[in-house]
């Protein structure tokens, strides 16, 4: 009987204990999650504004004339271009998914470094895509390194 | 008691059967007349004359002058845009598209998109955006044509208003309606092109319009 009783209280303090080190470490990650999930909902609605006239609700495109959203190794290998893209527009025919696309992508002079910084977090996130967080400092930097 | 309430029962479903079965009918747009007319016997009788679309003459995608004939006994859906709009324009073809592929290899049924940039949108541009959305196809026209021409038909009987602004974004605006003419070239009901739930709607009327007699 004893014996049992010293069994639980073990139980309650050991699971006490690991409670503890994950709130801890769940409190560590979730600075940089509520950022992260502040730059997918600010860059959900941008998306919404701006992009999905063309590129979709989910990011699949329309037909020839836009590119899909979803070719995960596009964007992963072309990330430091993304900030341009929209800055900038493109003018020059691009491979997407294995396909040729042509047409002009407006420029969009009036977003901000945030603003684009949060549409590519929300883009490079979603539609099957999974690349984790990129900054406003991130952006500012790709910028510099535009090809005029 | 109990029999009189059965029966009262079996008389409402019945009301309700004859009630489901009335078919719904689109209304007919724009301005009318009475006509008076006398028959042989000298009665005179009242014709309503409803606004059709007048006859036109463009250029399509393939270079090939298409008039009304095009149309003969078909119901269509008609838009204005042109090709290097960013704005409302990739959405409403988008969402046309979807009727496109709903009524596709319907034989009653066509898509016609004019464009309202005269200057840059001759029929090999339009052949290549065609091309591009994947709807190449005679079952819908894209068409060029002079800007009075489209301008006029554009304001004056489809009711869309279109102009040129060199303060816009790509320098044109225009509003996004995708208006449905019936076999007669009455306008039966003017959707818009950048919300899907009313493309919904004139998918449904597009169906209703098709069963009418």
């Amino acid at each position: 009987m004893k014996g049992k009783n010293i069994g639980f209280r073990k139980a309650i303090v050991y699971s006490l204990f690991i409670g503890s080190i994950a709130m801890a470490f769940h409190a560590c990650q979730s600075a940089g999650e509520i950022e992260m999930a502040k730059y997918m909902s600010n860059g959900k609605d941008l998306y919404q504004a701006r992009c999905q006239n063309c590129h979709g609700k989910d990011g699949e495109g329309l037909g020839e004339l836009a590119p899909p959203l979803t070719d995960t190794i596009f964007l992963k290998s072309n990330k430091t271009k993304l900030a341009c893209f929209i800055k900038n527009g493109v003018n020059e025919p691009m491979q997407v998914n294995g396909k040729i696309y042509q047409e002009k992508m407006p420029a969009f002079k009036d977003l901000h470094d945030i603003d684009i910084a949060q549409v590519i977090v929300y883009i490079t996130n979603t539609f099957g895509n999974k690349q984790g967080m990129y900054t406003y400092e991130q952006v500012a930097n790709d910028l510099k390194n535009c090809r005029k | 008691m109990k029999k009189i309430l059965s029966y009262l029962y079996a008389a409402c479903l019945a009301v309700l059967a004859v009630s489901c079965t009335q078919e719904k009918k689109l209304p007919i747009y724009g301005d009318r007349e009475a006509k008076i007319t006398k028959d042989a016997n000298g009665n005179e009788k009242i014709d309503t004359i409803y606004k059709t679309i007048p006859n036109f003459k463009f250029l399509n995608q393939d270079s090939i002058e298409i008039t009304q004939d095009t149309f003969k006994d078909k119901i269509y859906v008609a838009d204005f845009f042109f090709t290097s709009c960013s704005t409302i324009c990739p959405i409403m073809h988008r969402n046309m598209k979807t009727l496109f592929d709903a009524y596709k290899d319907n034989n009653d049924i066509m898509f016609l998109s004019h464009t309202i940039d005269f200057k840059y949108d001759k029929p090999s541009v339009l052949k290549k955006y065609a091309q591009k959305l994947g709807v190449d196809v005679p079952q819908w026209q894209f068409v060029w044509g002079d800007k009075k021409d489209v301008y006029t038909l554009a304001e004056k009987d489809y009711l869309v208003a279109v102009q040129e602004d060199n303060a816009a974004t790509d320098g044109y605006v225009h509003q996004g309606w995708l208006v449905l003419i019936d076999k007669h070239k009455r306008i039966r009901g003017a959707y818009d092109g950048t919300k899907p739930e009313e493309v919904e709607k004139l998918k449904n009327d597009m169906g209703i319009l098709l069963a009418e007699k």
